[in-house]
C-alpha cells in the first residue's frame, strides 16, 4: 500500500467515526445540529480522500458532476416543510439510482476486462437489484406523495402473483448470472425487471400506508449501499450503508407496530381498497358546534390536548394551531400535543411541522406517553386526524383497524373534532368517535375554522 | 479478493449494524424526520465510489455513468444536510422571543 492509499483509508475511518457520532448527537434535540457537522465533516473528509485515489486520471467530470448535484440540491433542500415526505422519497431515489449505476458500471468494466468473479458478480447483482428497485419504487412513492400519480391504491388481478413471479425471474437470473458470469446477456434483464418491479411494488400502496413505505425504502437504499460497498471492497461504504440500512429497518418496524400490521401486509394487502367497501355504512347522528362554541368551552377548560393528522399538513393550518396553542397558555391553560407515530405521510411528520410553527417541542408528547393522561383531559382537539383516534380500533373485531394503537380522545371530557364533512378517512372506515356523547364536529376547512376559534378567544380577553 | 478481506468486510457489516440499531433506538421519536434525512445524506457516501468510476474514465459509458452517479450522490449529500439542519434549527425548548 503506497501512502495516499494509507491516507484515504485513514479518512474513511474517521469519516465512519464522525457518522457514528452523527447519529448519536441526534438522539435529543439539544445536541442534534452538532450531529449535521458532524455528519458534513464525515462527508467532505471521505470525499477528499477519495480525490487523493491515484486511478482518478481527470477530474473535468467529477467537477461538472459536483456542481451539478450542488445546483439540484440547494434548491430541494428549501422545499416548504409539507413537502418533506416526497423529498424523502426522491433522495431514496437518488440515492438507489447511484447504487445501480455504479453497479452497472463495475459490471461492464469487470466483463470487459475479464476479472469477474462469482462473489463479485453476486454482489454486483444485490446492489443492481436492490438500487434500481428502490429508484423507481421511490420515485412512484414521491409520485403519489406529490399527487402526480392517483394516491388511492391502484390493484389488478393476480397482483401480488405476478410481482413475485417478476421478482422470482429478476432472481433466478441473477443466480445464474453468478454461475456463469459471461452470460452478460442476463443483466440488462436483470436490470429491467428491478425497474418494473419497484413500479409495481408501490402501486397498490395508499397515501396512508406511506410512513411505512417511505422507511421500507430507506432501508433498502442502506442496503444497496452496503452491497455497493462489497463491490468496491470499502468499508466506509459498509458501514454507513448499514447505519442507513438499520435505521430504515427500525423506522418500519416502529411504524408497523403503530398500526399493528406486518410488512408484508403493508405492501401486498392492498388497505384502502379492501376497507372502501365499508364505507357504506349508513352515518350516525353527530351534534356540531360553531367557533364561537368551541372558544367558550376552551375558556372553561384547563386541559387541553390537540391531535394534528394529515388533514392539517393537508389544510397548512400548524400556524393556526400555534396560535391557539398560544392563546390558551397565556389563560394558564395547559395545552399539549399528542403524536401517532403514524400520523402524517412521513415518521416524525408532524413533529417537524409544529416545530416549523414554533410550537415548543416540549409540548410535544408521544401516544403512550398521553393516552393515560387522557382521562383526565378536559379538552380534546383532533386536526385533521381519523384512523388514529377511531375507538373502534380497541373494541371492533370487524373492523380493518381493530388492534391499531390509538390515541385516546374519546377519553376525553369534550372532543372537537375539526372535520370538512362526515366523509370517512382514508381507509374508508366510519369514526364512532364522532358520535360519541362528548364528541362537538366543527366542520369546514381546519385552517379557517381554527382561525375563528382563535379570534373568538383573542376577542375575548379584554373582557375576562 | 482474498477470503480474508470478504470475512473482514462481513465483520463490519455485521458490527455497524448493531451499532446503527443501538444509535438509532436512541433517537427521540421528535426527530425520526430529521433523522431520515440525515441518514439519507450519510449513505450518501456511495459518492466515494462514484467519483472513481467517473475519474478513472475507463470507457466513454463508465465515464458518463459514473458521473451521473455523482451527480445523484451529491444531490442527496447536500439538500440531505441542509435541510436537516433547517429542520433542527426548529426544534426548540421554549418559544422565541
Amino acid at each position: 500500500m503506497s501512502l495516499v492509499d494509507h491516507l484515504t483509508q485513514a479518512t474513511y475511518l474517521a469519516a465512519a467515526a464522525l457518522f457514528i457520532f452523527s447519529l448519536r448527537w441526534l438522539s435529543t434535540p439539544k445536541t442534534a445540529r452538532q450531529g449535521v457537522m458532524a455528519g458534513v465533516a464525515g462527508m467532505t473528509l471521505a470525499i477528499v480522500g477519495t480525490l487523493l485515489h491515484p486511478e482518478i486520471v481527470s477530474y473535468r467530470w467529477i467537477l461538472v458532476a459536483l456542481v451539478v448535484g450542488t445546483a439540484i440540491g440547494v434548491p430541494l433542500s428549501w422545499v416548504p416543510l409539507t413537502a418533506v415526505p416526497q423529498r424523502t422519497a426522491l433522495s431514496h431515489a437518488f440515492g438507489g439510482l447511484a447504487a445501480g449505476l455504479v453497479g452497472t458500471a463495475k459490471y461492464m468494466l469487470w466483463l470487459q476486462d475479464g476479472e469477474l468473479t462469482a462473489f463479485r458478480t453476486f454482489a454486483i447483482v444485490v446492489e443492481v437489484l436492490l438500487g434500481y428497485l428502490t429508484f423507481t419504487g421511490s420515485l412512484m412513492a414521491a409520485g403519489k406523495l406529490q399527487e402526480v400519480l392517483p394516491t388511492r391504491p391502484i390493484t389488478y388481478k393476480n397482483q401480488n402473483v405476478i410481482n413475485l413471479l417478476l421478482l422470482a425471474i429478476a432472481i433466478g437470473s441473477g443466480l445464474y448470472l453468478v454461475a456463469r458470469p459471461d452470460t452478460w446477456q442476463l443483466f440488462p434483464i436483470v436490470v429491467v425487471l428491478s425497474l418494473l418491479f419497484g413500479v409495481l411494488l408501490i402501486l397498490p400502496i395508499g397515501g396512508a400506508d406511506m410512513p411505512t413505505v417511505i422507511s421500507l425504502l430507506n432501508s433498502y437504499a442502506g442496503l444497496s449501499a452496503v452491497a455497493m460497498g462489497f463491490v468496491l471492497e470499502n468499508k466506509v461504504l459498509i458501514t454507513a450503508g448499514a447505519l442507513d440500512g438499520s435505521s430504515g429497518f427500525i423506522l418500519s418496524v416502529i411504524m408497523c407496530k403503530a398500526m399493528n400490521r406486518s410488512f408484508s401486509n403493508v405492501l401486498f394487502g392492498a388497505f384502502g381498497q379492501v376497507a372502501a367497501v365499508q364505507a357504506a355504512a349508513e352515518a350516525k347522528a353527530v351534534k356540531s358546534a360553531t367557533p364561537r362554541d368551541v372558544a367558550d368551552i376552551l375558556e372553561n377548560a384547563s386541559s387541553v390536548v390537540v391531535i394534528p393528522g394529515y388533514g392539517m399538513a393537508v389544510a397548512q393550518a400548524q400556524h393556526r394551531v400555534r396560535e391557539l396553542y398560544d392563546q390558551l397558555t397565556k389563560r394558564g391553560i395547559e395545552c399539549r400535543f399528542a403524536i401517532h407515530p403514524v400520523a402524517g405521510r412521513m415518521p416524525g411528520h408532524m413533529n417537524v411541522l409544529l416545530a416549523e410553527a414554533e410550537v415548543p417541542y416540549t409540548a410535544l408528547s408521544e401516544m403512550d406517553d398521553i393516552n393515560p393522561d387522557m382521562p383526565q383531559v378536559d379538552v380534546a382537539i383532533v386536526v385533521g386526524a381519523n384512523d388514529v383516534v377511531n375507538p373502534a380500533a380497541r373494541h371492533d373485531k370487524a373492523s380493518p383497524i381493530f388492534g391499531m394503537p390509538i390515541i385516546n380522545a374519546d377519553k376525553a371530557k369534550t372532543v372537537i373534532a375539526i372535520k370538512r364533512t362526515m366523509n370517512p378517512g382514508f381507509a374508508g372506515i366510519e369514526n364512532e368517535l364522532y358520535s360519541g356523547d362528548n364528541c362537538l364536529m366543527a366542520f369546514g376547512d381546519a385552517k379557517a375554522v381554527l382561525g375563528e376559534i382563535v379570534k373568538a378567544l383573542s376577542g375575548d380577553a379584554g373582557i375576562h | 479478493m482474498h477470503t480474508l478481506d470478504l470475512w473482514s468486510m462481513l465483520f463490519v457489516f455485521m458490527l455497524a449494524t448493531f451499532v446503527g440499531f443501538q444509535v438509532i433506538q436512541n433517537v427521540s421519536r421528535l426527530l425520526h424526520t430529521p433523522l431520515m434525512s440525515l441518514t439519507n445524506a450519510i449513505s450518501a457516501i456511495a459518492i466515494v465510489g462514484s467519483i472513481i468510476i467517473a475519474g478513472e474514465e475507463k470507457t466513454v459509458l463508465s465515464t458518463v455513468i459514473g458521473a451521473v452517479a455523482v451527480a445523484a450522490s451529491m444531490t442527496n449529500i447536500v439538500s440531505g444536510f441542509l435541510i436537516t439542519d433547517r429542520m433542527l434549527k426548529m426544534f426548540r425548548e421554549r418559544k422565541p422571543r
